[in-house]
């Protein structure tokens, strides 16, 4: 029975990762229509920018302030997400998706090479913060406590998120541009402002991802590349664009992998890929998505 | 963009097509003699990928859909021919071309079969997905394929004749295999050439620029979009054959989703609202690579950088962008 809860905090750790992932890249999708295909590269960097934060530049200190540098690498992302939209995408919302596809392409070389030059070809960890916290019994298990913290976040964050969007003034706008750009420009909204804001946020939740990721493994090159791959699936399981769907999907790809893992591992990624494309079958648009 | 393609209805003169396809294929077979083998063989892989770019194009630029899993099936190629060296220990290369068109053939028809249902940026997510699932295959199931040790292709029988006993490898490459892979390399621009002027392309051109106009004229768009999968599909695969034992070993990064983004490369570089932008981009990206990856460890910058500029100025590549330059050139100087 304890087994089953290990393997439940396993799934729910997971989909707490996937979920800041793909949540992004779908809020991105929902708002300005755009599939960044770099978003995977500022989830592998925010892992970095807290791995140095937390491992190299306070590495020698123990105190309980080392785990308010965790959001250090959410911040980064998101500076890099506010700078990159107007400068790079913002040409692309009138051409076809292939260019927008190939832009964001180019992206994910320049960044996976920025993180080479910043970081080296060497792994990067924080493990202190993971260390620190210990480990929780369960039954006759022990279980990381950071991990429990991971999946605490990850809730809290999609709790926020819903908040934010659906009680919030802000909230309002950002649904309203998503649903019709024009008409929401016509009313006085500040779409440009707008954009930009969802791209940041999108930008800040991938960065977040990577920075709670990073004490429990270490940040490696390529990482952001196999990331956005995964959060693809959990995105068209849910639906492009959704951000229920998102969080859906997160649950049912951790749930599924978690499982997987454990019965049959040389098919864990297979199966996944497979859903997703028995989910796009049945219901093309994805559980929660929109047919436009 | 429909603009651009009305106004050039692609029919021309064989004449006209002589005046610059001749130099160019005479050029082509003297080449062993003109550069070294290692820029011969960069040239090599410069001609497979462009059988890869000229298959992809087929749906890129004619059928309007962007894959972004092509890699899968150039992957399928050159597994299938490791396949037929491990376990049906075959080395002739007629035979590996053969059993890579029916790899990818099936492949394609199973893959073809979902990703038609869709067009735009899910046709794109969804062939990505599936061809993650042949990568993730291939890297897990390493007792089949190696894992990411990969497999070894020796050299093959080329009609049927082994390689000289004491024949150098890089020579046999550079000259012998390097005239095979011509050989095959026109037939497939050949064959693409006919089908690119064949109704069945009008057709699929239609479909791109209008999906509902071309449906109540009465096309079936699901299986024109079908067919056009399988021939892109196997023309990326014969790529995929093609480029095995050239590179002598085949791993899993030849089917990751980021080579796929690599094929898109070429076949933009090269432009894909014409017939020789992917042929062009194709040995032109390889060269730039090589350079690139000679010159720095940050070659992606390097390369990305070029895609972002040139997406956003020369959306049209490199063939585009000379046509349009001679296009008003030729106007100056008529005036």
């Amino acid at each position: 029975m304890d087994i089953l809860v290990i393997h439940l905090f396993n799934a729910l750790l997971y989909a707490s990762v996937l979920f800041l992932i793909a949540g992004g890249l779908s809020l991105i999708y929902g708002v300005m229509r755009i599939v960044n295909l770099a978003h995977g590269n500022l989830y592998a960097l925010g892992a970095f920018a807290t791995a140095s934060a937390v491992g190299q530049w306070f590495g020698g200190s123990n105190s309980v302030w080392l785990y308010f540098l965790l959001p250090t690498g959410a911040v980064a992302a998101a500076a890099i997400g506010a700078v990159l939209e107007p400068t790079l995408l913002r040409p692309f919302y009138r051409r076809p998706e292939e260019y927008q596809l190939l832009v964001t392409f180019g992206l994910l070389m320049i960044l996976e090479d920025v993180m080479r030059f910043i970081w080296g070809p060497y792994p990067v960890s924080a493990t202190v913060l993971f260390e620190k916290m210990g480990s929780a019994q369960i039954g006759e298990f022990i279980y990381p406590r950071y991990n429990l913290l991971v999946i605490g976040i990850g809730g809290l964050a999609a709790f926020l998120l819903w908040a934010f969007i659906y009680r919030t003034r802000f909230g309002v706008v950002l649904r309203a541009t998503s649903q019709d750009m024009r008409r929401a420009s016509a009313l006085g909204i500040n779409v440009n402002a707008v954009y930009v804001q969802a791209f940041t946020i999108g930008c800040f939740m991938a960065g977040l991802a990577g920075a709670i990721v990073v004490p429990g493994q270490s940040a490696v090159l390529g990482m952001g590349v196999d990331a956005l791959v995964l959060s693809f699936i959990v995105v068209v399981i849910g639906g492009l664009g959704s951000l229920e769907g998102a969080l859906v999907g997160a649950l049912i790809v951790g749930l599924l992998r978690e499982f997987a893992i454990s019965t049959f591992p040389e098919l864990e990624l297979a199966v996944l890929y497979l859903i997703a494309a028995v989910v796009l079958l049945v219901r093309p648009a994805g559980l929660f998505g929109r047919t436009t | 963009m429909t603009e651009i393609a009305l106004a050039h209805p692609g029919v021309r003169s064989p004449l006209r097509t002589a005046v610059w396809a001749v130099p160019i294929a005479v050029l082509l077979v003297v080449v062993p003699w003109l550069l070294d083998s290692y820029r011969t063989i960069q040239l090599e892989y410069g001609l497979i990928f462009g059988i890869a770019g000229i298959g992809f194009n087929l749906l890129l630029g004619y059928t309007g859909l962007l894959s972004f899993g092509h890699a899968a099936y150039f992957g399928v190629g050159a597994y299938s021919v490791a396949f037929m060296v491990k376990y049906l220990h075959v080395s002739s290369m007629e035979l590996f071309l053969l059993g890579s068109i029916v790899g990818t053939l099936i492949v394609t028809a199973v893959f073809g079969y979902v990703c038609v249902r869709y067009t735009r940026i899910f046709f794109s997510i969804l062939a990505l997905s599936l061809s993650q699932v042949l990568w993730s295959l291939a890297f897990k199931f390493f007792w089949v394929t190696g894992g990411t040790d990969g497999l070894r292709v020796p050299t093959p029988k080329l009609l049927g004749m082994a390689a000289g006993e004491n024949e150098d490898k890089t020579y046999f490459l550079s000259h012998g295999y390097y005239y095979y892979v011509l050989a095959v390399f026109v037939i497939c621009v050949a064959v693409m050439w006919l089908i690119v002027h064949s109704p069945f392309a009008k057709a699929l051109q239609a479909i791109r620029d209008n999906e509902t106009r071309a449906r109540f004229v009465g096309l079936r768009i699901r299986s024109y979009r079908f067919v056009a999968f399988l021939v892109s599909g196997v023309f990326t695969g014969i790529a995929g054959a093609l480029w095995v034992p050239l590179n002598g070993l085949v791993t899993p990064d030849a089917m990751v989703w980021t080579f796929s983004g690599e094929i898109v490369f070429m076949t933009v570089l090269g432009g894909f609202r014409n017939f020789t932008g992917p042929i062009v981009g194709a040995v032109v990206y390889n060269f730039l690579k090589d350079y690139a990856v000679g010159f720095t460890v940050y070659w992606q910058t390097f390369m990305g950088v070029i895609l972002v500029v040139l997406v956003m100025v020369l959306p049209t590549g490199i063939v585009g962008s000379a046509k349009l330059l001679w296009g008003t050139a030729r106007r100056r100087l008529a005036r």
